[in-house]
């Protein structure tokens, strides 16, 4: 499974600021460490305040901070803003092939699991997660 | 057995949570938690869970959690043999929490203590099964720690 570059950047972003809560963060400096132009990333991180994820904070030391819940938001909030990743898949049309609706079938299995992990996993269980990986560095 | 001390927000303090076997008088307060959760009393099943598992079996366990004078929370599960070709592992196949009680560590407290009970009996591995629309249930697993195990559920409509 592959997720789009902007997915991704929110994610590794909206990871970033859930590890530090009240934390404010420069979108200079997040940039920097995802390798992204800031100008994109600013766009990225537009559209997760517009879903009440960050907060912007004005001003010449401006950035961004976590506005979430960590224990309720899951990936699949967030990637779901981004792009529309395992929405059901148009029932058998009149005139389909079979094949094609055997086919749509088992993808929409595929899809249907892919949404469920990603709804399960909530950032906090992510950030657990990301602790043990450290662990083991 | 475990026994931990929990604290209720900022108005005050929630009973010690103490985690133990199940027993005949607890039977009417899981069925409860599980009748709120499901929207169905089973009083049969569970009648049958307490014969099979209440007693201390060699590898099964039906633990409850109890606050105060209350069960806030149950849990079940026993150690299976290759089940399904796997190696021995623990399997929990019920859990459930008072409402009320949720986000206060009861349902990571039973699985501590089944898991701890598990290990005793020598296995490395716990699993579960839920079902994908359960994101409430789903996400309390993820939380303790559980992944995607290496297997795939399958189903027929037999009907």
């Amino acid at each position: 499974m592959r997720l789009q570059k902007n997915t991704l950047l929110a994610l590794y972003s909206v990871l970033e600021f859930a590890a530090q809560p009240g934390r404010q963060l420069s979108v200079a400096g997040i940039a920097a460490s995802l390798r992204v132009s800031p100008h994109h990333l600013a766009k990225v991180l537009r559209t997760l305040g517009r879903a009440g994820l960050v907060d912007s904070v004005r001003g010449a030391r401006g950035g961004y901070r976590f506005a979430g819940n960590a224990r309720r938001v899951t990936l699949m909030d967030v990637i779901g803003l981004f792009e529309d990743i395992g929405a059901p898949r148009p029932r058998a049309r009149r005139g389909r092939r079979p094949a094609e609706q055997a086919l749509g079938e088992v993808l929409q299995e595929i899809d249907d699991t892919a949404r469920a992990t990603f709804g399960s996993v909530t950032l906090d269980t992510m950030l657990k997660l990301i602790g043990r990986h450290n662990g083991r560095r | 057995m475990s026994s931990v001390k929990r604290r209720r927000g900022a108005t005050g303090e929630r009973p010690r949570l103490r985690v133990r076997s199940a027993g005949p008088a607890d039977l009417a307060e899981v069925i409860a938690i599980d009748a709120r959760a499901t929207g169905l009393a089973k009083p049969e099943y569970w009648a049958g869970i307490l014969r099979r598992y209440g007693r201390r079996g060699a590898r099964r366990r039906f633990l409850v959690a109890e606050a105060g004078a209350r069960i806030v929370g149950y849990i079940v599960g026993e150690v299976r043999d290759w089940e399904f070709g796997s190696p021995a592992c623990g399997w929990v196949f019920g859990i459930g929490v008072r409402p009320d009680m949720r986000e206060a560590g009861v349902g990571a407290a039973l699985l501590k203590a089944i898991t701890a009970a598990f290990r005793r009996l020598g296995v490395a591995t716990v699993r579960t099964l839920i079902a994908r629309d359960n994101q409430l249930v789903l996400s309390f697993f993820r939380s303790q720690g559980m992944m995607a195990a290496p297997v795939i559920p399958l189903e027929k409509d037999i009907g």
